[in-house]
């Protein structure tokens, strides 16, 4: 009681440093670990918009006003969050007034000799005695210094320590999170991410606008993208015949890292992208592009060429859309491109192999609005025919052509395509030294033991051994009598 | 070819479940016989009932647990080392080859444990652990033999899946303990252990003996997260992605961390420690069955 009462003559400062000691002490950073941890789980089992976009989509489409207080609560971008980042902030202030202090004061100590011999060391551990020859304090000396103990001698006692790496592991660990922190900021800040998909046969300009997806890190702007430019010359993906998995996905490419320099020959995997300083590119998924040949009723060609699909399974059964708005009135195709096409009773067209053994596209011929000036984002691979009437359905193989009324479509053939994503992590390698440091610290403070040793030899010609095992640490009582065992000179 | 050797691998996982499921009658048959030991009948105190249990008895049969244990340890290497030969490649590429590894390395862990401690009163419950285990992985996860995915082709497949599984067989182990730890303490504030409780270590034993376990193992789990991190780097171009395997694993490592912290540095200590520890044991669990399963993400390599 009489403390509340004080309370507010602690002023502002006092206040303060009184908030300061509550943050960093080890119980509030306990609680904020274990705060981090449970808000960690919201955002694995809600999707999340940075890795789900479409699952986020449909939360709003089925049901609207839980979605809306869901993302009031950031709860489809938890890691982004006020509230998460809330947590890991005080937690890093916590972490970093407790651990700057104590490095100084760690500091201070390693260049500090041990402290001297305690007066009664009977009252230690693993305590002996026995009678001196008087050489014993220069054995012990050599003795533990080749076992690399720091030592302090007086008169006729010893007092020597080992096991400061101990603590020092344990700072390096807790400053090694710091590091990591500090990557991941300068990834964030520093860093962009794009993705964009190139049919084989094309090329990708490292410009925004050949970009489908783009991002910046705040610091970072557009015209620092460097200007390489990309020839995607083949794609070859294999499959296993048993299980229709994939087993290898190789990407041959033409780069030219710079203006003017001749182009080289590369080969990206999925575990090996082509990297540039610190500007990676990544193969990261693949699918097809039926090129398709769309002609109105005189003949003109309206469109030509590849269009990517959307593969919907592991067979690469693939959706796309054929949009033609320079018809008049605008034509869209709703289209399927099956690779290796089969029947299936209930689900209609379906594939059967992830290869393109036998392809065939069925689709649906759509006329009137495609809606493409109406302002609302609309997906490539669909076509909103919501002001459009059907006017044929129809499959094509390569090279055959079908006619409708106002124009022909021909099924050309088809390429694959590969979405690259292009990274810039200029963070990734603090985080990767906070990484190994972090190991190497916990090693060190969890498997080395500090501990104390004495030797004195008293007046009445007794010399008495004792140590002190910090932690309880084992291993130590061995230690001793080994060296009681040399001091004695016993073999 | 490589049908034959997974059928071989098929007869080494049946053959050490077999093993395995003697391993678990002989030690149902030690705990259960050490019961039947005579009582005195006058007397509630413990240390005189200690007295009259006859350990000798059961030496036999739990000579013969440990063995078959060791049996099953090695038949179940020869089942995984065969799945690998099969497929040409580490057998970590699906949730029936985690399982069968993850089984192994719960043993491992356990018979690497017993050669410093006296743990044979575990063996009951590691070996229902590991039948359980094995046996969904033979009835449910069984997937045919096959190549690895393009993501799955890299080093880093073996050093940081190899790294998780070991770091999993011994939390799983230390969470056994603590749950064992948690079973005692309720029983001993009730008042003295029954028969068979009585040859089981002590309290403080068990306390120190799950720390020791998460202590020897939290480096090698944080080295697999990194690992993990850096291959996800070479593999998705990030290394860290909130991606729900991603995140529980780090949320494992926070729990761990937490235990670490509350007993090194607060001093935690029995009961509110045990709990702490099966909390962060699940959550690793949670993460290899529920993840796993019903998890999105890339993850996906289950093979369901």
């Amino acid at each position: 009681m009489s403390q509340e009462i004080e309370l507010p003559e602690l002023g502002a400062v006092g206040l303060f440093r009184y908030g300061w000691r509550q943050l960093t002490s080890m119980r509030t950073a306990l609680i904020l670990l274990l705060m981090l941890g449970v808000a960690a789980i919201p955002g694995s089992l809600i999707p999340q918009r940075d890795q789900n976009p479409m699952k986020v989509a449909e939360y709003f489409s089925n049901s609207p006003t839980l979605a809306q207080w869901m993302d009031k609560f950031s709860l489809f971008d938890v890691y982004g969050s006020p509230w998460f980042s809330s947590i890991y902030i005080l937690l890093f202030i916590s972490l970093i007034g407790c651990v700057l202090p104590r490095s100084l004061e760690h500091f201070h100590a390693s260049r500090a000799l041990p402290p001297k011999t305690p007066r009664n060391l009977d009252r230690m551990e693993f305590y002996s005695s026995w009678k001196s020859k008087g050489n014993e304090i220069d054995i012990a000396q050599s003795a533990l210094k080749s076992a690399r103990f720091r030592i302090r001698t007086e008169g006729n006692s010893l007092s020597a320590e080992k096991g400061f790496t101990r603590e020092t592991g344990n700072l390096f660990f807790h400053l090694s999170l710091i590091l990591i922190l500090v990557g991941v900021g300068i990834g964030s800040l520093f860093g962009m991410r794009g993705e964009a998909i190139v049919n084989v046969g094309e090329r990708f300009i490292n410009v925004p606008t050949t970009y489908d997806s783009l991002t910046f890190g705040k610091l970072l702007s557009e015209k620092d993208l460097p200007p390489f430019v990309i020839t995607v010359d083949k794609f070859v993906a294999k499959y296993n015949t048993l299980t229709n998995a994939p087993e290898d996905y190789t990407l041959n490419l033409s780069v030219v890292e710079k203006p003017g320099e001749p182009p080289v020959k590369k080969v990206v995997k999925v575990n090996s992208p082509l990297s540039f300083g610190s500007t990676n590119v990544y193969l990261q998924a693949n699918g097809y592009s039926p090129i398709v040949t769309v002609r109105d009723s005189d003949g003109n060609v309206a469109l030509q060429g590849p269009i990517p699909f959307l593969p919907q399974d592991g067979n690469l059964r693939s959706i796309g859309a054929i949009k033609v708005p320079d018809a008049d009135p605008q034509i869209g195709f709703v289209a399927t491109f099956l690779p290796t096409q089969a029947r299936d009773a209930v689900r209609g067209g379906i594939s059967v192999f992830p290869e393109a053994l036998d392809p065939k596209m069925l689709f649906s011929i759509w006329r009137g609005d495609l809606g493409l000036n109406s302002g609302i984002p609309q997906s490539v691979y669909r076509i909103d025919t919501s002001k459009m009437e059907r006017i044929g359905l129809e499959s094509l193989k390569p090279g055959e052509s079908f006619s409708y009324d106002g124009g022909s479509i021909t099924f050309e053939g088809f390429v694959p395509w590969v979405n690259l994503q292009v990274v810039r992590d200029p963070g990734k390698n603090y985080a990767l030294l906070g990484g190994i440091v972090a190991i190497l610290g916990l090693l060190a403070s969890l498997f080395t033991r500090r501990r104390r040793i004495w030797i004195r030899i008293k007046e009445s010609g007794e010399v008495e051994v004792a140590g002190l095992a910090k932690n309880a640490a084992p291993g130590l009582e061995v230690e001793i009598a080994k060296l009681v065992t040399l001091l004695k000179g016993e073999k | 070819m490589s049908q034959t050797w997974a059928y071989i691998s098929n007869y080494f996982i049946y053959s050490a479940m077999a093993v395995y499921t003697l391993s678990f009658f002989a030690h149902a048959y030690e705990t259960a016989w050490a019961v039947r030991a005579p009582q005195s009948s006058d007397s509630t105190d413990g240390n005189l009932i200690t007295k009259t249990l006859d350990y000798t008895r059961t030496e036999k049969a739990a000579r013969i647990a440990t063995a078959m244990m060791i049996l099953g340890f090695i038949l179940l290497f020869a089942g995984v080392i065969a799945r690998g030969i099969s497929a040409h490649r580490v057998p970590w590429g699906n949730m029936y080859e985690f399982s069968i590894t993850g089984a192994l390395a719960f043993t491992g862990a356990y018979l690497g444990a017993l050669r410093k401690y006296d743990l044979r009163w575990l063996g009951l419950l590691v070996s229902i652990a590991v039948l359980l285990t094995l046996g969904t992985a033979v009835a449910v996860l069984y997937r045919p033999s096959a190549p690895l995915v393009p993501a799955l082709k890299s080093t880093w497949l073996v050093i940081h899946v190899s790294a998780a599984i070991i770091s999993g067989g011994v939390f799983l182990l230390a969470n056994v303990i603590a749950a064992a730890y948690l079973y005692l303490d309720s029983m001993e504030s009730k008042g003295p252990r029954t028969v068979w409780a009585q040859r089981l270590p002590s309290l403080e034993v068990l306390d120190q003996l799950s720390y020791r376990l998460v202590a020897f193992v939290f480096p090698l789990w944080t080295f697999a997260v990194i690992a993990g991190a850096i291959w996800a780097e070479s593999a998705w171009g990030r290394y860290w992605g909130w991606d729900p395997k991603e995140t529980w694993a780090f949320i494992t490592w926070v729990a761990y961390a937490a235990y670490l912290h509350a007993r090194v540095t607060i001093g935690w200590r029995g009961r509110r420690a045990a709990w702490l520890c099966l909390f962060a044991g699940s959550t690793f669990l949670f993460n290899y069955i529920y993840v796993n399963i019903y998890g999105t993400g890339k993850h996906t390599y289950s093979g369901l």
